[in-house]
Parts: structure tokens; C-alpha cells; sequence
């Protein structure tokens, strides 16, 4: 590090001044202050540059319409922090619990003001280091060998003063909101500017372009005092609750598709707006026609001349003229400031509006620039949280363990526990763990073995894309084999032509829960660690090559995975399967008789009893056990008494076969909850 | 096993071979003769037929018919023929012409008429070869009616040949034609005596017979010379079929001991082709005489059940020890003979009768598992004994009031609030966390009253952010904070006892600082701190002179590791030097008295560093005669040597224990750990000694057990007193390898109970992707795959519906309610819904 800053005082000195941290990130909205917020913990010398004289600039104007759709659930009925949080949408990750977003608005959907009080005190109380008035507009590289990625990042601002970095984090989101040009275009107004007063649209006939959340909770703004609106887009609309995709047209925005169904004058239409072309007419009226009759024509004719499709087709869908043009088409990142060097290319398909980036979150093109936050949604868009506060808050952090174990030195955070916690340790964290649950099938639980699978060690929330690389991106070795835990939708559950409330969606017996639906826990086991290759080659739908076995912890419906006999036990016999080990417990007595009896003891017995940390259990314990079969009663045993062996055999299936019973009476319960 | 079986039945089918080969017969079914004329002209001398005469026209007895056709072909193997001899109508010679003749059926030999049967005789195929073979059979088996008759047989045979007595409850059953068709074929050997009376029945057998089922006797009567005596009898122990008759005699017909001069691994008797095991009696020229009548008497007894050979071993070489006498050598394929030490004759034969008890019930059991395994049954039952004891026991309230709950807002504001706060760290889900919870409040109601302690709790499932602040990463975890302060982590056994002792202890300092002497001796007493006095632990003092600073800061430190395990108490005043020099050592040292003893003991202390100190100390705590329980058997065993241990069934006598003590004392560097066990405090003791014996030794009984290198156990001899010579003698003989182990530990690895779903292998049908070749391969579906494969998606999701709320559906067997809500109405589940992919 010294020689870094040693290095980099030469350069300021050679040309001009360069204000040199290790480093740099752009924006502080969300992302770029929960970045700082684990250089600040790690005592990691950054700066943040904001362009506003505010944190979270954008939510000082966005949404327009003020209503937040992240959740802000107040109550879950458990005090679990971590496991609140996947019901928190909004609270960025910290140590101090004052900063937590319930705290600040007691609404379901909040305020987006709140937001913005929030991210200022969360800047504010945990003294992070942001740069207020600094818009940065230039970024190139500076080769240098010594510079921790062979080259440093030349930050320049609209002041032109110059700053240098060895990392760049990107936090800058996506704020460039995407334009449509067509013949006309001048007539239509932007979501970014138009007005949010419903008074202004009294009596008007509206037409909307796109179908996002914004478009529609503009519609859901003028619904009432419109005469009808229209909505245009070249996408059918998708329903979140449809694909499970936060990013899709949520339920509190989506009124206009009643009025539309019910009859009442509004209504979506497809298209491409590429083809689209507008004409305004004398009266000022907007009239909808093809880009294909203008360019067919002189325009100069004037507008009478102008073909309508109504006059070819008289039941031409949006024949009748609009008051208002308004568009809500999104945002894109912003590539201006990035010089060519940097090769911050866009996403190719639907995912141009982010820049190119690798599973890791590091850019494409350039070595020790990451991109956090929204813009880094290409990795998971359209599939899990990647790209909102309650999913990247998790990326974000696991960048930071990358970075941490990369240019630091300090391994990715790991505990090691004797392989008796296995199931345990999966349990805990498949129920209360929110970075899992958030960025499903993204970020997963990685449990490496150590030999003899006698001790595992436990890392959180590592991304998967990255898998093949654990080794060097964590700093943790996987000699002897590892499990992946993660958080899967049923494969072909989620989608914009899904019927997810068919009956019969839920699976509720453990030996199908591969079938599940709802988000569930999976496990995979690798005998070692998958290559790039297969990585590479692994099926597209698919988060993970093919493991050695896989699975599946029955989807619930209120996702408590601690049921003893339809999770527990499941997940146990396959992590005993995986190992080739019996990971049952046992009481004191059996692993005195077994230590007397057997050569080998079980591990419960070897890591548990041997070590004096036996479990003696109560007498009711005991004899509970005894009656199951499973802990034989030797107290009223006397010497003539030379029973055979089977006569226990033969109690204790006759046992096991009583206990089984007494689930089935209820199947005759019959709730019509779902029907 | 079942290689023997057919090897034997292959002998018994070439048997019958022999049989149905003997006479020339023609075609295999029932033959026709237009008239009788044709028939008697066409009948040979010499050749057996079986005739009935059907009027032509009239279809007469018409179920007789078709049942006589069926037992043609059995018949046949007897070399008799049946023939259907048509009447025709003006015909009127005897067989056609009487009204009643037709309702019967002729046996001939040649020409003559031996028996006529009236049809009703002859209802089956079984009861018409019983009647035929028992009529062509007369002079062979021999019908008797009275005890007399048995017993003039009986007699006459005595020397010359063996007799077959059977009890049939009537003839013309199955059993009745297995022992007709058994005497066609043995009947030339021994002689065959049949019976229906029941009378017969209850004087030759011993208990009270069942008169409904038949049974057969094995009389010995060629070897009989007593005319007194009756003949020797060997019961068949199996229904009455002809294999088991056919097994049976051939057992009785195989030599009663077999004399063998070759390696025994090479031996093959008949009845290890029979599936029994042999017996072999170890004889050395020198009592051959006394081991021949040992083998015979044996032989006699395992009649039926094994087979006795009589091993030389002074023409074979054995690689076994000396002393042994018996060899047990099994039918199974690849299981090694066992070389054995027995004592009477009465273990040889409990040996093999266990042996095939034992057998039988493996092989059900192995049976049932095959069926398990097929219907994958018990992968969902639980067979973890605490989580499924914890589950039975979940419905109880537990007596939870006396522990505080500690939140994220109270834990630290509660701590400061006692002096001592022990905190529980558990989580609510995990059944080893409930199962130590109950036994925490089993603590709680004990130590209700101390002053001073706060029993608390804190559910890390409610909190995982104070417990990761706490560092704890395992649950339970049990803690002592002192007055919010330092805290101390539990690491001993999860009791109630064990638990209390260690929360008791805690409260006193490690070391304790004594100020006087006084103090000190009511220390060793026991007495000393009044609030430990009721609790007896090993007390253990230091003894320092105000030199040796250096050891005293060691003990002090290694009281800190040890504090709450054991009692420690530490003397520094001026006098110390006359306290050490009471019990004859010199400071630095420590002084022991154990519980329950009054006796001092002092030990001199060399070491300085505190883990040796600490090593030391815990060594020191060690019994030198133990009585082994759950919960301090890890200490002894961490000592890694073998087990010398007596198994008592209540306390062990004076005489036990001075003899025991005596033994251990002289040996000051121990090679073993001495120790007992009492059965009635150790109940699971009986479940060892039932896994080291097949039979219950008697007690007490004093047992080697190399529990760490071989797990070889060794039995002191019983006839032997326990007394210290004898068990030096015992154990030099054992170290010398003269003596075989009674049993040897299983070295079975511990595999996982039952299979795991195999998901990757539900899933790879329909998620073709899955398989290794993924990709290239086009989607292949399974065909009723429901949810259609062709067409995707949306048919799929809405067919299901469709075909759910039919109402037979709801409510169908085997769904619980354990599912998501839309299970709630559990339904039956239809198949892949992946199948789209």
C-alpha cells in the first residue's frame, strides 16, 4: 500500500495534482454507500463522489410519483434480524440498528423522501467519506506496473480537478432515461418532467409509451380524470407476481389493467414504437400513424396529406386522436464519461441499457473496475434482486470479499464446525439467511470439506457465476469436495404466460420436493470443484453444472425449513450419503454402549460423547427413545431374561410403524383455502 | 443356501428320474382302448395299469374323469398306466356290464386284478396316488392300528433294518401320497409304517402332538440291541412334503459321525449340501476313544440339524490354537470355519441351534429390508433417537419460569444483574438444543434458591445477532458470565447432574485461596467452603511456599482452565511447609482427597507449565479402580489402553474390589485401565455383555477388552476366583496369545442408515440438460409424463386442474399435511412438472 501511494505521489507530482485512494466510487445512492460502508468497516482508504450536494439523488426524483414499491414489512412475528431483512427491502446492510428503514417510515410501500432522509443518515451516522458537488466526467487508465491491476483510474470532475485510483467502483445506476426516436417524437413528454398533478389531465385521452412500472403508476396517477389512456409498448406485459421478478409490473401499480379488463375505455395495445409516428394536428390533437406513410410522402405537404392508417383501415385501433404523449421507457447506464480505454461496452439483447460485466461483477474490459448496484443487473436481470436495494446491498458486500481476499490479502469470512453441524449449519441458514433468499440461485452458501469430512468450513453469499474460481477469489482451498446452497423457483414456475396459481403448485412431500415451485432450498455436491469449463458448458436455465447429487428441501409455505421429518431428516440422509456417513445423534448411552461394543464410533459419538460433551438427556427423553425403538431400555432387564435378539427388532418396527401412522387421519381435512 | 437346496432337489429330480425311467411306459397321458376286449389282450405281464370303464354313451361320473386324467402323468413316473376303456353298449361282461363296476376303477398288474377303488376314493390327484401307491406298496409299507402292531414290527426289525413311521390323519391327503411316494422309493431300505390313529400318534411322540397334522419318526432300529429298549427316534421337524421326507432320510442314512483326515476347508458333507452346518470334534490320538464317544453323543443330539465329523489333528495341521476343540464349519459360502474353545457338549449343540436361530432371523430380516428397500418406506422415518424423542416429548410444557429469556435489548443489562449469570444458547428447531433445554430446566428447579445465580437463555433462532456477538457458532452452548464480566464456556457432559456441579463450582474461585491453616484441613475434609460442603467432589490443594512463585502462577492459571471441572484450592502461608510435610511432601505439591475417602494423598509437583499442570491434575482425578459410567467412561478411555473389567450386577464384593485394587496398585505403570461396572447403575452394561456372548455369563464376570488395538475381548475364565494370581496368570496367558477371545469388536464403518432420494435421477428424465451430455441430446420426454411433452407450457399448467378437482382425488391415502398451504386439502399429486424444460 505504501508503495502504491509512494507511486502514485510520483505521478501527481510528474503531471498534475492527482488526489490518490485506493479506491474511488462513483455515485452515492444506495449501492455506492453500502460499498463505502465495508471499505469504512474495513479501514480501507476510498472516497465516494456524488454529484448531487445529497445522497441518493436519484429518489429525490424518482419515482415522480413518490411511492416506493420496495416493501417495508413492520412485522413478521419473529425477532430474527437477518431473517427480517428478506422482508426489508429498503435498509441498507450495517452494524447499527438504528439504521434500519422500519425505523424510518411505518409505510408498506414508503415515501421515496424517506429514502433519501434515509441514505442522508446512513452517509451521515456512519461518517462515511462522500464527496458531495462532484460530478465525475471523465474516467481513463494510467498503465503502471506497480498499480494493483497494472493500471490506475484517472477520475476527472466538472471542475476538472483530477483524482487516481487503484479500484474503481461503479455505483452510478442507471439515471440515462432511454428516448425512442420517431417522426413526432418532439411531442412527447418525458417521465422524468411531466407533471404528477391529475388536475393537468382532466378530460384528456392519454397514450403512455412502455409498460414498466413507471408507465403504469403513471396511468394509476391520471386514471380517475383521464377519458381513457393507452398504453403502447412492443412487450406484453409481465406481472411480478407472474415471474417472480421485482422489476416486472408490480400489483399496487397495476389498475389500469382492471379498467382495461373491465371495460372501462383504457386499454394496452402492442407494438413497436420504432414504427410509430405522430402527428399533431391544428386543434393540437396527436394522431398515431405509421413511420411507413411518411417516409412515402413529402412531408412539406402539410398535414392533411398525411396518410392515417384509419383512412386504409376505418377500425384502426388508436384512431382517435390524443391530448398527451407520454413516455416512460426506463433508464440506462450513462457510457459517456468512460474512455474508450476502459472498453465499458452495453449488454447485448435486452440487456443494453448495463454495462458488459462477469459473474464476479468486475467489468468486462477493464481489470479492477466493478460495477455494483443497479447497473450491475445484467448478471442477473429479469431473474433475481440484483438490480434493487434489497438484492445488491448482498452483491455489493460480496464484492467486497472478493476485493478484500484479492488486494488484501483476507480470506473471504469462513467458520469451521465438526461435520456433526452440517445439517445444522444448512438449517440455520436456509431459514433465516436474506442474502439466499433475496438473490436466489446468484449468491449461494459454499460448504467445502475437509478431509476425511470430519470438519467443513462455511462461507456466505459467495456469487456462483464465479464458482470454478473459489479457490483464488476466496482464498480458501476445496480439496475434498463442497456443497452449494442456494435458493431455486421451481424451473418452469416463473413466466409472463403462467398460470402460478393452478391447483396442485405445491408439493408437500418431501421425496418430490424436486418438483417444488416456490422458492425452496437446493443443495448441490460437487466431488470437486467444477471447472470454467463446465461452467461454461453448464445448460443456460441452469445456475450450476450437473452435480454429483443433488437436493431439493421441500418447498413451504411459510418457508420455516425446521420440520424434524419432512426437511431435516431428508437433508441429513442426503448430506450422509454425500459423505458416506452416519450423522445421526445419539444420547451418552448409546455411544457408551458403542464405545464398548464397536471399534469405530459414529461422528456424534466421536465428536460430541468422546470429547466429554456427551448428551445425557432427561429420563422422559430417554424414554421417549426407548419407545420409539430407537434407545433400547436395558433398566428392567434381569439375567435370566436371555431375550432373542429380534424381540427388540420386532418392537421397534412395530414402533416405527405406529409412529407413522398418526399423520395420515388428517388428510381428510379438507380447507378450501385455495379454491 | 440356496445352492444347497438345489443341489439336492437336482438329486431328487434325478431320482424320480430313476423312477419314472424304470418301467417302459408309452405315451405320457391317459390312454384309450376302444373295448375291453382290446384292453386285457393288450396287457403284459408284469406291467401295472389302472383301468375304468365308461359306458360309451353315457357321460357318467364326469369329475372322477377328469382327475384321473390329471394324475395319469403322475402315475406314470410309477410305471402305471391308466386307461380309459370304452363299453360298448351290448357289451355286458363284468367290468361293463355291472351297473356299479362303472363306478369304480381296476388296478392290474399284468393281468390279475390287485384293487378295485370306488371312485369316491379317488377324489384328487393326490389321494389317487396315495391309494394307488399304497395298494402296489402293501407288502412295503405296512398298515398298523395299535401300539402292538408298531411295537411286533418294531421288534422284528431290531438289528437288521431302520423303520419309517408315519402319522397320517387320513389317507388320500398330501401327506399320506409324500409318504407313499417316499416309501416307492426307499422302501426296499427301511421299513415304512403308516398309521391314521391318533392313539398311535400321542404314545410315540412326546408332547402333546397336533392329531391334525401329520408327522414321521426316524426309527434307528438296524443299530438297536437292546430287545428291551425301543429303537432310537429322530423326529422330522418339518411338514410332511416329499422333499422333506426324502432330506430327512437321506440325513438318516448319511454316517452318524464322520471321521476326517484332510483340511477341514475341503470338507463337504451332506450336510453342507443340505444346508446344515458340520460340527467338528478335534481329537488327538491320545483321547480318541473318549472324543469319539463325545462326537457320537453329540452326533445324535444334532440328528437332523448338523452334521459331526471327528477331526484328527494329528494327521491334519491346523493353524489354530491349541486348546481348541470344536470347529463349526457353515454352509454359507466363504465363511471361515470357526475354531472354538467350548467346555460341554451342551454349548456345541447351543452353538448350532443359535447358530440356525440366528441364521433364520437374519434371513427375515433381511427379507423384510428387501421389501423395505423396494417401497423406500423408511428413508421418511425418523431414526435419530433424539430428534425423534424430542418430537414425542414436544407437546409437554416445559418448567421454563425459573430461566429468564434474554432478548438483544436485555442480555447485557440482565447480566450485571447477578453475580453468576449462566446463559443457555440454543436454537428452538434443533433437538439437541430442546433435548439439553430439558434437562437446563431439570438444573433450574435444582438449583432454585441458591443466591447469587440467574439461570438464563437465549434462542439464537430469535437472535443470531447477539449469538454471533457472543461468538457462539455451536448450539447449545452454555456460559457463566461473572457479574457481566468474564465469561466461562461449558465443555462437559450435557446432564442435569453434571450441569449443576458445574454451575456450584463455578461460583467459588479456581483456585481457592485458603488464609489458615484450619481452612485448609477443612478444605481436604470437605467441609470447606460451607456452600460446596454438600456436593462431594475430589478436593485438591496446592501447597506453595512463598519461593516457588512460579508453580504457584501455573496452578493459579491452570484453576482458570479447569474452573467449574474440579475443585482446586491453593495454601501459601508461612506454614505451608508444615502442612506439606503432614502428608510427607515438600512444596510446591499438591494434596488429594478423593471423594468419598478420608485419606490425604500428596503428590509432589515437578511440572511448571500450565498444561502440563493441567494434564497432570486431570490424570490425577482418575480412579485407580474406577467405576465406569456414561458419563466418566471418555476419561479412561482418553487414557488409550485396554480395559480390564469386571461386570457386577449390583455393588462388587470386598473381596473383588481388595483383589482388584491390590492388582493395580502393584503395578504402578499401568498397561491397562482396571475398572467395573454396575449393572444396575449402568443398566446399558447388559446390552455390552449381550453383544460380547450369545448366552448371558454369569456374575459377576471379568472381561479384557482391547479397545483400542483389535478390539479382541477375552473372558476370565468363570471357574476361576478372582483373585489377584489368577488374574495374573490369565493375563500372561493372554499376552502369550493362548487364549481366544470370546468375541471381537465390530470394525463395521458407520455408513449412512438408509439411501437419500435420489433426485439427480428423478429430475434427469425430464431435465434432459441434467445428464452429462447435455445439450447435444434433443429433449427426450418419458411418454407419461403428464403435463404433455410435445406441447409446451401452457397445455401442461392447464390440464392439471382440470384433472384435480375431481373429487375422487381429494383426500386420496397417503398425503399428510404436512405441505404448503395448497396442500392443505391434500391432494394427490400428479407427476414431473418440469417437463416443459
Amino acid at each position: 500500500l505504501g508503495l502504491a501511494l509512494y507511486a502514485g505521489s510520483l505521478c501527481a507530482a510528474s503531471e498534475a495534482t492527482f488526489l490518490y485512494h485506493d479506491y474511488c466510487v462513483i455515485g452515492a445512492g444506495p449501492a455506492g454507500l453500502q460499498a463505502a460502508y465495508f471499505l469504512q468497516r474495513a479501514g480501507r482508504d476510498y472516497i465516494v463522489f456524488e454529484r448531487s450536494h445529497a445522497p441518493g439523488s436519484f429518489f429525490a426524483l424518482y419515482p415522480r410519483h413518490r411511492k416506493l414499491i420496495s416493501i417495508n414489512k413492520q412485522y413478521t412475528g419473529k425477532s430474527n434480524s437477518e431473517f427480517n431483512l428478506r422482508h426489508d427491502w429498503n435498509s441498507l446492510l450495517s452494524h447499527d440498528r438504528r439504521l434500519l428503514f422500519r425505523r424510518y417510515s411505518r409505510d408498506f410501500f414508503p415515501d421515496a423522501d424517506t429514502m433519501v432522509r434515509y441514505l442522508e443518515d446512513f452517509a451521515s451516522l456512519l461518517k462515511l467519506r462522500v464527496q458531495y458537488n462532484t460530478a465525475i466526467i471523465h474516467v481513463t487508465l494510467e498503465k503502471n506496473e506497480q498499480a494493483w491491476n497494472g493500471h490506475y483510474f484517472l477520475l476527472t470532475d466538472q471542475d476538472r480537478k483530477n483524482y487516481k485510483c487503484s479500484l474503481l467502483l461503479v455505483a452510478a445506476g442507471t439515471w440515462v432515461p432511454n428516448v425512442v426516436n420517431f417522426p413526432g417524437s418532439e411531442y412527447v413528454e418525458g417521465y422524468e418532467t411531466v407533471s404528477i398533478n391529475p388536475e393537468d389531465f382532466t378530460g384528456q385521452t392519454v397514450l403512455i409509451l412502455g409498460r414498466g412500472n413507471s408507465a403504469f403508476e403513471t396511468a394509476e396517477n391520471i386514471l380517475g380524470v383521464t377519458n381513457f389512456i393507452h398504453m403502447v409498448s412492443r412487450s406484453r406485459v409481465r406481472l411480478s407476481w407472474a415471474t417472480h421478478y421485482v422489476g416486472d409490473l408490480r400489483a399496487i401499480n397495476n389498475g389500469l389493467l382492471d379498467t382495461y379488463q373491465l371495460k372501462s375505455l383504457d386499454g394496452l395495445l402492442e407494438g413497436d414504437l420504432e414504427d410509430l409516428a405522430i402527428i399533431k394536428d391544428k386543434k393540437g390533437k396527436l394522431h398515431i400513424t405509421l413511420r411507413f406513410y411518411l417516409e412515402n410522402r413529402n412531408i412539406s405537404a402539410g398535414i392533411d396529406s398525411i396518410t392515417l392508417p384509419q383512412d386504409e383501415l376505418d377500425n384502426f385501433a388508436t384512431r382517435a386522436p390524443y391530448d398527451r404523449v407520454i413516455r416512460c421507457l426506463g433508464w440506462k447506464f450513462d457510457f459517456s464519461i468512460y474512455n474508450r480505454s476502459l472498453r465499458m461496452m452495453p449488454g447485448k439483447g435486452n440487456i443494453k441499457k448495463y454495462p458488459q460485466i462477469k459473474p464476479s461483477y468486475e467489468s468486462r474490459g477493464t481489470r479492477g473496475l466493478f460495477v455494483l448496484g443497479t447497473a450491475s443487473h445484467s448478471v442477473d436481470f429479469r431473474k433475481s434482486a440484483g438490480g434493487f436495494i434489497h438484492g445488491f446491498r448482498y452483491t455489493t458486500r460480496a464484492v467486497h470479499r472478493l476485493l478484500e481476499n484479492r488486494h488484501h490479502g483476507v480470506p473471504w469470512p469462513s467458520t469451521v464446525y465438526p461435520i456433526t453441524q452440517l445439517t445444522n449449519s444448512i438449517i440455520k441458514r436456509v431459514n433465516e439467511a436474506s442474502g439466499l433468499y433475496q438473490m436466489f440461485s446468484v449468491l449461494a452458501d459454499i460448504i467445502l470439506l475437509r478431509e476425511n469430512a470430519t470438519a467443513f468450513e462455511y462461507l456466505e453469499e459467495y456469487p456462483i457465476g464465479v464458482l470454478a474460481e473459489l479457490e483464488t477469489q476466496t482464498g480458501r482451498k476445496a480439496r475434498s469436495g463442497l456443497f452449494v446452497v442456494i435458493m431455486e423457483y421451481g424451473r418452469n414456475f416463473s413466466g409472463a404466460d403462467k398460470d402460478v396459481f393452478y391447483y396442485n403448485r405445491a408439493v408437500g412431500e418431501a421425496q418430490h420436493a424436486w418438483q417444488s415451485n416456490f422458492l425452496h432450498p437446493v443443495i448441490y455436491y460437487y466431488k470437486r470443484l467444477p471447472t470454467e469449463r463446465e461452467m461454461r458448458l453448464r445448460h443456460p436455465d441452469w445456475p450450476l453444472p450437473r452435480p454429483d447429487a443433488i437436493h431439493h428441501i421441500v418447498e413451504d409455505f411459510l418457508t420455516d425449513w425446521t420440520a424434524p421429518n419432512a426437511h431435516i431428516l431428508p437433508l441429513r440422509r442426503f448430506v450422509e450419503n454425500c459423505l458416506g456417513t452416519d450423522l445421526r445423534n445419539f444420547f451418552a448411552e448409546s455411544c457408551f454402549l458403542f464405545a464398548f461394543t464397536r471399534q469405530k464410533l459414529p461422528p456424534c459419538c466421536q465428536q460430541g460423547y468422546m470429547r466429554m460433551q456427551g448428551l445425557v438427556g432427561s429420563q422422559e427423553l430417554r424414554h421417549h427413545a426407548a419407545q420409539a425403538g430407537l434407545l433400547q431400555d436395558y433398566t428392567h432387564t434381569d439375567f435370566s431374561d436371555d431375550r432373542p435378539p429380534d424381540s427388540h427388532a420386532g418392537s421397534q418396527e412395530q414402533l416405527m410403524r405406529d409412529h407413522g401412522m398418526p399423520v395420515r387421519p388428517l388428510q381428510h381435512l379438507v380447507n378450501a383455502k385455495d379454491e | 443356501m440356496s445352492a444347497q437346496k438345489d443341489r439336492w432337489i437336482s438329486s431328487l429330480v434325478f431320482l424320480l428320474f430313476c423312477v419314472s425311467s424304470m418301467p417302459k411306459c408309452g405315451s405320457a397321458s391317459l390312454q384309450q382302448e376302444p373295448s375291453p376286449q382290446h384292453y386285457f389282450s393288450g396287457l403284459e405281464a408284469g406291467k401295472t395299469s389302472l383301468a375304468f370303464f365308461t359306458p360309451s354313451v353315457s357321460p357318467g361320473a364326469q369329475p372322477f374323469l377328469e382327475q384321473i386324467e390329471s394324475s395319469a402323468e403322475a402315475l406314470q413316473d410309477y410305471g402305471v398306466s391308466v386307461v380309459k376303456v370304452n363299453c360298448p353298449k351290448e357289451d355286458v361282461s363284468r367290468y361293463c356290464g355291472k351297473e356299479n363296476a362303472l363306478r369304480k376303477a381296476f388296478l392290474f398288474r399284468g393281468s390279475r386284478l390287485i384293487r378295485e377303488f370306488p371312485t369316491d376314493a379317488l377324489f384328487d390327484v393326490n389321494s389317487i396316488v396315495a391309494n394307488i401307491l399304497f395298494a402296489l406298496l402293501f407288502n412295503e409299507v405296512k398298515y398298523v392300528e395299535t401300539l402292538a402292531d408298531l411295537e411286533n414290527i418294531e421288534n422284528v426289525l431290531k438289528g437288521k433294518s431302520n423303520m419309517v413311521f408315519a402319522y397320517v390323519p387320513a389317507t388320500g391327503t398330501a401327506e399320506h401320497r409324500a409318504v407313499m411316494e417316499a416309501a416307492f422309493v426307499y422302501g426296499t431300505i427301511h421299513q415304512f409304517v403308516l398309521t391314521t390313529e391318533a392313539a398311535l400318534l400321542k404314545v410315540t411322540s412326546q408332547d402333546d402332538p397336533d392329531v391334525s397334522s401329520a408327522w414321521l419318526l426316524f426309527c434307528h432300529c438296524q443299530q438297536a440291541t437292546d430287545p428291551a429298549q425301543p429303537c432310537r427316534r429322530t423326529a422330522l421337524a418339518q411338514p410332511l412334503t416329499l422333499l422333506s421326507i426324502h432330506r430327512h432320510l437321506k440325513l438318516m442314512g448319511a454316517p452318524l459321525v464322520t471321521e476326517v483326515a484332510e483340511d477341514p476347508e475341503k470338507i463337504s458333507t451332506v450336510h453342507l449340501q443340505l444346508g446344515l452346518p458340520l460340527v467338528f470334534i478335534l481329537s488327538q490320538k491320545e483321547t480318541y476313544e473318549a472324543d469319539r464317544r463325545t462326537a457320537e453323543f453329540v452326533a445324535w443330539q444334532l440328528l437332523g440339524k448338523a452334521g459331526v465329523a471327528l477331526l484328527s489333528r494329528d494327521l491334519v495341521d491346523l493353524n489354530v490354537l491349541h486348546r481348541s476343540n470344536v470347529a463349526l464349519k457353515t454352509p454359507d459360502e466363504g465363511m471361515p470355519i470357526q475354531y472354538l474353545v467350548l467346555e460341554d457338549t451342551d454349548e456345541v449343540i447351543t452353538l448350532v441351534e443359535d447358530k440356525n436361530k440366528v441364521k433364520q432371523i437374519q434371513k427375515d430380516e433381511q427379507e423384510e429390508e428387501d421389501e423395505d428397500e423396494k417401497e423406500n418406506n423408511n428413508q421418511d422415518i425418523q431414526d435419530d433417537q433424539v430428534v425423534e424423542a424430542v418430537s414425542r416429548d414436544k407437546k409437554r410444557e416445559l418448567p421454563l419460569g425459573e430461566i429468564l429469556v434474554l432478548t438483544e435489548e436485555n442480555f447485557h443489562s440482565s447480566l450485571s444483574k447477578a453475580a453468576w449469570t449462566v446463559v443457555l444458547f440454543y436454537a428452538s428447531w434443533e433437538a439437541v438444543s430442546l433435548a439439553v433445554l430439558r434437562s437446563y430446566s431439570e438444573v433450574a428447579a435444582l438449583l432454585k434458591g441458591t443466591p447469587g445465580v440467574l439461570l438464563s437463555r437465549v434462542n439464537c433462532w430469535d437472535w443470531p445477532g447477539l449469538c454471533s456477538q457472543e461468538n457462539v457458532t455451536q448450539f447449545p452452548t452454555m456460559r457463566i458470565y461473572k457479574e457481566g464480566q468474564q465469561s466461562v464456556t461449558y465443555g462437559g457432559m450435557w446432564g442435569t447432574e453434571e450441569l449443576s456441579s458445574f454451575i456450584l463450582l463455578s461460583q467459588v474461585p479456581c483456585p481457592l485461596k485458603l488464609a489458615t491453616m484450619d481452612e485448609a484441613e477443612g478444605y481436604l475434609r470437605g467441609e470447606f467452603p460451607p456452600e460446596l460442603s454438600s456436593h462431594h467432589h475430589t478436593s485438591l490443594l496446592g501447597v506453595f511456599s512463598t519461593a516457588t512463585s512460579e508453580a504457584r502462577e501455573a496452578f493459579e492459571e491452570a484453576g482458570n482452565i479447569l474452573s467449574g471441572d474440579v475443585r482446586m484450592g491453593m495454601y501459601f502461608e508461612d506454614d505451608a511447609l508444615s502442612l506439606s510435610r503432614k502428608y510427607s511432601v515438600s512444596p510446591p505439591a499438591l494434596l488429594l482427597t478423593r471423594s468419598g475417602s478420608r485419606t490425604v494423598e500428596g503428590i509432589p509437583l515437578s511440572k511448571h507449565s500450565v498444561q502440563d499442570m493441567v494434564q497432570m491434575i486431570r490424570y490425577q482425578l482418575l480412579d485407580i479402580f474406577p467405576e465406569i459410567t456414561v458419563s466418566n467412561l471418555p476419561q479412561y478411555l482418553q487414557l488409550g489402553k485396554p480395559f480390564l473389567i469386571l461386570f457386577s450386577a449390583g455393588e462388587i464384593s470386598q473381596m473383588e474390589s481388595e483383589e482388584m485394587l491390590k492388582l493395580t496398585k502393584g503395578r504402578p505403570q499401568k498397561t491397562f485401565v482396571a475398572c467395573w461396572l454396575n449393572l444396575k447403575k449402568t443398566p446399558v452394561g447388559h446390552g455390552i455383555l449381550r453383544t460380547y456372548f450369545s448366552t448371558m455369563p454369569s456374575l459377576p464376570v471379568l472381561l479384557w477388552v482391547n479397545l483400542h488395538a483389535g478390539g479382541q475381548v477375552f473372558k476370565f475364565p468363570s471357574e476361576q476366583s478372582i483373585t489377584e494370581m489368577n488374574i495374573l496368570s490369565w493375563l500372561e496367558k493372554l499376552q502369550a496369545g493362548l487364549e481366544i477371545p470370546s468375541s471381537t469388536l465390530s470394525e463395521e464403518d458407520w455408513k449412512p442408515p438408509l439411501p437419500a432420494y435420489d433426485f439427480l435421477q428423478m429430475m434427469e428424465p425430464s431435465v434432459p440438460e441434467l445428464s452429462p451430455h447435455a445439450g447435444h441430446t434433443p429433449a427426450k420426454h418419458p411418454p407419461q409424463s403428464p403435463g404433455g411433452d410435445t406441447a409446451r407450457g401452457d397445455t401442461a399448467i392447464r390440464e392439471e386442474p382440470s384433472q384435480d378437482s375431481t373429487a375422487e382425488e381429494i383426500g386420496s391415502p397417503g398425503r399428510g399435511l404436512r405441505g404448503t398451504a395448497p396442500r392443505l386439502a391434500a391432494r394427490d399429486k400428479l407427476g414431473k412438472r418440469h417437463s416443459e424444460l
